[in-house]
């Protein structure tokens, strides 16, 4: 799948012979190769899950946020680079709070989709930038129920009611096929995520990982958070046993 | 202060092309220097708060004149802010709402941060001193008196915080507070029979002497009340009811007995 672009490679404003923007491509392969980020529309919200990689036993828990608040219904789940990451949430923070300050109501979701996916679609359009080594998965609940979106580094955004993104994404796209998503509540669906996330975890390559919840649900009152705690130790529980069932088998 | 037209620095001196209009201003005719008097034109009449056993209480009415005329009567001039405070406020009505989109950027960034921690009443008052003391420096005003109280957890448990800060920027803490008229009317009544711990009862009673007291003498107030409390469980702005006024005294009756007249 991946050929040599031999120098047609080298800036983001070249087009290889057969139409790609190679630096486009390789940008992707770093959200590739990072920690499995899920996102699952239940009926009632939606759920993140980040399988936070943890490379140093000093760090400590809770720290290195990978799932951010952007306006009181949207949060945003970064896989990849991490610093690159933050540029978009402090942007797309700021989208959030300029769109309501001019139209005086919250974006919505679509909307906020959209500008995101322009502004990381901008840092592929000129040498001088290079594009974001991050995809994000953006979640949130507005007038128009709850919605999912994807924004890739090349600036595409597709609307999904399931969407993986990292490291074991073919494995996690599988399983949240497996699940009638439609019936689903946003407390069975947080068990489920924890469940995939611990899945497709490979203890072998990675040591340890911090499992990150977050969700806009009725239950959170249309406000995205994280997981309240008890919850949260529920579902690791509930994923715990269900890897221990896979492997007794 | 509140409610009374009075422009700032006169017919001010002309100030240097090198300042940028803020919101408010009247550029003088001929152009080139703003002068920034203000004068308020939707004002609210007074609030007034104490502190009570279980936190906060914090009424007014739901008035706002336009001038001498009662403009608006169905107006909510306390409005909760966080999930540990409330906001009462007199004076310029739109000051107020622009003071309130201000306080919603600040809990919208507070909330984002999704750490467990969240502003208090005390951080707040502590913000709009700043906004205040600032506008007030480029002669610029918001021109209200704003009244802050709620009830947060601290090191010594339960903390409730009750402050005022007006709009040159005076600030302080303290266990009732009024504004506008409730300065002279209700403070007295309120420094007379306050006592700590009141029940959520007594503290209603005496507010209402008050409200009552402010109906009767205040000529821009309504009988139409709002009270709001703010506890541990959250804030309560209760539905706007009435008081029961007495006009019955002797004097009132034929009024036009002593009245010296052809007719």
């Amino acid at each position: 799948m991946s050929s040599i672009g031999t120098g047609y490679d080298l800036s983001v404003t070249t087009f290889s012979p057969d139409g790609r923007v190679f630096q486009v491509e390789y940008a992707t392969k770093a959200v590739d190769n990072s920690g499995t980020v899920v996102g699952i529309k239940c009926k009632d919200g939606i759920v993140l899950g980040v399988e936070k990689l943890v490379t140093s036993k000093m760090i400590l828990e809770g720290s290195n946020r990978r799932i951010h608040s952007v306006y009181h219904h949207s949060g945003l789940a970064v896989a990849g680079l991490a610093a690159d990451g933050r540029q978009i949430v402090s942007r797309a923070k700021s989208e959030a709070a300029s769109y309501e300050k001019v139209y005086g109501e919250p974006i919505s979701v679509k909307d906020l989709a959209d500008r995101v996916a322009s502004y990381v679609h901008l840092c592929t359009l000129y040498w001088w930038l290079r594009p974001f080594g991050c995809g994000v998965i953006l979640g949130g609940y507005d007038r128009d129920g709850p919605q999912l979106y994807i924004i890739e580094p090349s600036g595409v955004s597709y609307k999904y009611f399931g969407a993986a993104l990292g490291k074991g994404r073919q494995a996690a796209k599988t399983e949240i096929e497996k699940l009638k998503l439609s019936e689903l509540t946003c407390r069975e669906g947080i068990v489920e995520v924890a469940k995939i996330i611990y899945g497709v975890h490979d203890e072998a390559k990675d040591k340890a990982f911090e499992l990150e919840l977050s969700w806009i649900c009725d239950e959170s009152k249309r406000q995205h958070q994280k997981v309240p705690n008890e919850l949260l130790e529920q579902a690791k529980a509930a994923a715990q046993a269900a890897l221990e069932e896979m492997d007794a088998d | 202060m509140d409610g009374f037209s009075k422009s700032i620095g006169g017919g001010g001196p002309n100030v240097p092309a090198g300042s940028h209009p803020a919101g408010g201003s009247q550029a003088a005719a001929g152009g080139g220097a703003t002068q920034r008097t203000q004068y308020p034109y939707v004002t609210g009449t007074s609030v007034i708060a104490l502190k009570y056993k279980d936190g906060v209480i914090m009424a007014c009415d739901t008035g706002a004149s336009y001038g001498s005329t009662l403009r608006y009567k169905s107006v909510e001039r306390i409005k909760a802010v966080g999930k540990h405070s409330i906001i009462g406020a007199s004076g310029e009505y739109s000051d107020f709402q622009e003071i309130l989109r201000y306080l919603d950027e600040l809990t919208l960034s507070d909330h984002m941060w999704d750490d467990g921690n969240s502003l208090g009443p005390k951080e707040i008052h502590s913000y709009l001193t700043r906004v205040m003391y600032n506008r007030r420096n480029k002669f610029d005003p918001l021109w209200n008196s704003l009244v802050i109280g709620g009830v947060k957890k601290g090191p010594k448990g339960d903390e409730k915080y009750l402050g005022m800060v007006n709009m040159i920027g005076t600030h302080f803490e303290e266990n009732h507070v009024a504004t506008g008229f409730g300065n002279h009317l209700a403070i007295p009544i309120l420094r007379a029979e306050w006592h700590e711990d009141m029940t959520f009862e007594e503290a209603v009673k005496l507010v209402e002497k008050c409200l009552l007291v402010l109906l009767y003498r205040d000529r821009s107030s309504i009988n139409k009340f709002q009270i709001a409390k703010i506890t541990t469980e959250g804030s309560t702005i209760y539905p706007p009811y009435s008081l029961k006024t007495y006009w019955g005294f002797t004097h009132f009756e034929n009024p036009a007995q002593g009245a010296v007249g052809s007719w």
